[in-house]
């Protein structure tokens, strides 16, 4: 594991007016299933990719929410939201899923996924990784 | 002459809704598609967009605000609703459409 890249994926666009936010969670599981250390970043548009309740029976479009609660069991579980992109939008946390994941090394306690993070503190996490995608 | 105006992006990546109320005269029609609904929230730091353009009647599309998991309780005071079939009458009792992307 030694040689595990630390994976960014950066998600700025609303879900279903265009397919970036679709291809982004496609290529986060791809990732994952090789064992790679990733991590996910909802800004600007991108956090309305997690709201709740999305029902998409009317447009004809698959829904892919229900996909995002699956990520804590690919270990997906360093999901950050930025704070002012959350705000601007008249948004809260309480606006999105709920993300958890279990812990293997604590008797497999739930733990929360989602961390809102300021821009600053964002572009700390953004320096520490190896690898960045943006969608 | 009345004019149907549809816009289909969201305000808060791109300035199409700016330039459609900017452009569009006294009197006309707004339906918000797409990721376009997303304008159509309230509380957001560009809920002014809709706000301030009193002399405009301003729609979105149900099955859109549905999709994104947007509450009707959420929309901006004086928003109508409209499904597919609104979509259409709007259309029709419209002299034109005109779609900004």
């Amino acid at each position: 594991m030694s040689d595990a890249k630390k994976f960014m994926y950066i998600n700025r666009k609303a879900p279903y007016g265009t397919i970036y936010a679709w291809e982004s969670l496609e290529v986060v599981l791809i990732g994952a299933a090789f064992d790679q250390e990733v991590s996910l970043a909802f800004v600007d548009d991108g956090v309305y990719q997690l709201m709740k309740g999305q029902d998409t029976t009317e447009v004809g479009i698959k829904n892919f929410s229900p996909t995002y609660a699956a990520l804590g069991d690919y270990d997906v579980n360093k999901i950050y939201i930025e704070k002012e992109s959350l705000e601007a939008r008249g948004l809260t946390l309480d606006d999105l899923q709920h993300l958890v994941w279990e812990d293997e090394d604590e008797d497999w306690a739930e733990k929360d996924s989602i961390r809102v993070v300021t821009s600053a503190e964002l572009a700390e996490i953004f320096e520490q990784q190896d690898i960045t995608l943006s969608f | 002459m009345s004019i149907l105006h549809t816009v289909n992006k969201s305000t808060y990546e791109r300035d199409t809704l700016e330039a459609c109320v900017r452009l569009a005269a006294k009197g006309g029609s707004v339906l918000l598609i797409e990721d376009g609904v997303y304008s159509a929230m309230s509380g957001g730091n560009k809920s002014s967009v809709i706000e301030n353009a009193k002399d405009l009647s301003f729609y979105v599309l149900g099955p859109d605000i549905k999709a994104r998991g947007l509450g009707e309780d959420r929309l901006i005071d004086g928003i109508k609703v409209v499904d597919y079939k609104g979509f259409v009458e709007l259309t029709v009792s419209n002299d034109s459409v005109t779609a900004w992307l």
